[in-house]
């Protein structure tokens, strides 16, 4: 089994889901399924607090198999790296509460822009080493900037999640050279540290190609819950998981500027004068 | 007594803990995480946690997410 590690866990399915944008729960826990991902993230945020005696609104976590699925709490919309920590350990809380192996890791997220929603390369940086003082295993959000990658990855990150284009923008892989340079950057003398491209992906074929550059993985959420069909795109992504991990091992042939033929040269007919 | 719960001013009566809090709120406390004036309240020290005057509460929980 093409197995990886990621901290002191180890899975086989390379996709990563978001639960965010769903319609309804049902669309969200069919299209979980068809992903077929181990890990599903969520976010930390007020609990709509109904006064006693009222309806409650249904929560998440009726949704989510919590012995099938390992949680994975984000600190999504956190600018600066104190809030990121904040949300880090309430989402620990609530996740230990809960019994979920997930416990103890944090995708972070620390956002310098509003409109852009990109990282704040300081503010990941300081949270990543607060959050492992703190015990975490940090899964950590950043630009596609493999200088950066590699001082979050010395700082301690178990993953290092370079972004293909602004979440949830559906992009795709912008700058697959620089995707391809953080890869190379963090696995060098280490193959087996864990990179995974994390946002901008809007459908299958982004997803190979980021396989096809190297990732281990790949994590999304609006490109599958924005999807007309969610549950197809699911299914959808899955297969291109598996195309580009198995093109990658592979291994691709050189890109060539002009044409060699296939079929061999030898033995045609007569050309017509 | 005046406290902020979740951005909102909320008057509360007599000694409350924070276990005594998310009672009022029909709240399970496994599906609960709370901070008080920016610190985490651990789960186990709930029930001995006793809310003062002009504290700032979060109570949160999971949500979708990406």
């Amino acid at each position: 089994m093409d197995t990886y590690r990621i901290g002191s866990f180890s899975f086989s399915s390379r996709l990563f889901v978001g639960t965010g944008k769903y319609v309804t729960f049902e669309q969200m826990s069919a299209a979980l399924d068809a992903s077929e991902a181990e890990v599903v993230t969520v976010a930390v945020r007020r609990d709509c607090l109904t006064e006693a005696g009222g309806a409650r609104e249904d929560s998440i976590l009726d949704h989510i198999d919590m012995d099938r699925f390992t949680i994975l709490p984000n600190t999504a919309g956190c600018f600066n790296a104190k809030d990121a920590v904040r949300a880090a350990r309430l989402g620990r809380e609530l996740l230990e509460g809960q019994g979920n192996k997930g416990f103890n890791w944090v995708k972070l997220e620390v956002l310098g822009d509003r409109k852009t929603l990109l990282p704040d390369p300081i503010g990941t940086l300081e949270a990543t080493e607060k959050l492992i003082e703190l015990g975490f295993e940090v899964l950590v959000y950043t630009n596609d900037d493999p200088i950066l990658a590699k001082r979050l990855k010395d700082a301690g990150a178990a993953s290092v999640m370079p972004a293909g284009a602004p979440i949830g923008t559906g992009l795709g892989i912008l700058n697959r050279n620089n995707i391809r340079l953080c890869l190379e950057t963090l696995k060098d003398g280490d193959p087996d540290f864990p990179v995974i491209v994390d946002a901008g992906v809007g459908t299958a074929s982004d997803v190979a190609v980021a396989m096809e550059l190297g990732a281990d993985g790949v994590l999304l959420n609006t490109g599958i819950a924005g999807a007309n069909d969610p549950v197809r795109m699911a299914k959808a992504m899955a297969h291109a998981i598996q195309a580009g991990r198995l093109a990658y091992q592979a291994g691709r042939i050189a890109r060539k500027p002009y044409a060699t033929a296939s079929s061999p040269m030898e033995g045609l007919i007569e050309a017509t004068t | 007594m005046q406290v902020i719960v979740n951005g909102k001013e909320r008057e509360l009566t007599g000694n409350i803990s924070v276990s005594d809090l998310l009672d009022l709120y029909e709240l399970e406390p496994i599906r609960a995480a709370v901070e008080i004036n920016e610190e985490l309240v651990p789960r186990a020290t709930f029930s001995n946690t006793t809310i003062k005057p002009g504290d700032r509460i979060e109570i949160v929980t999971f949500v979708g997410g990406g």
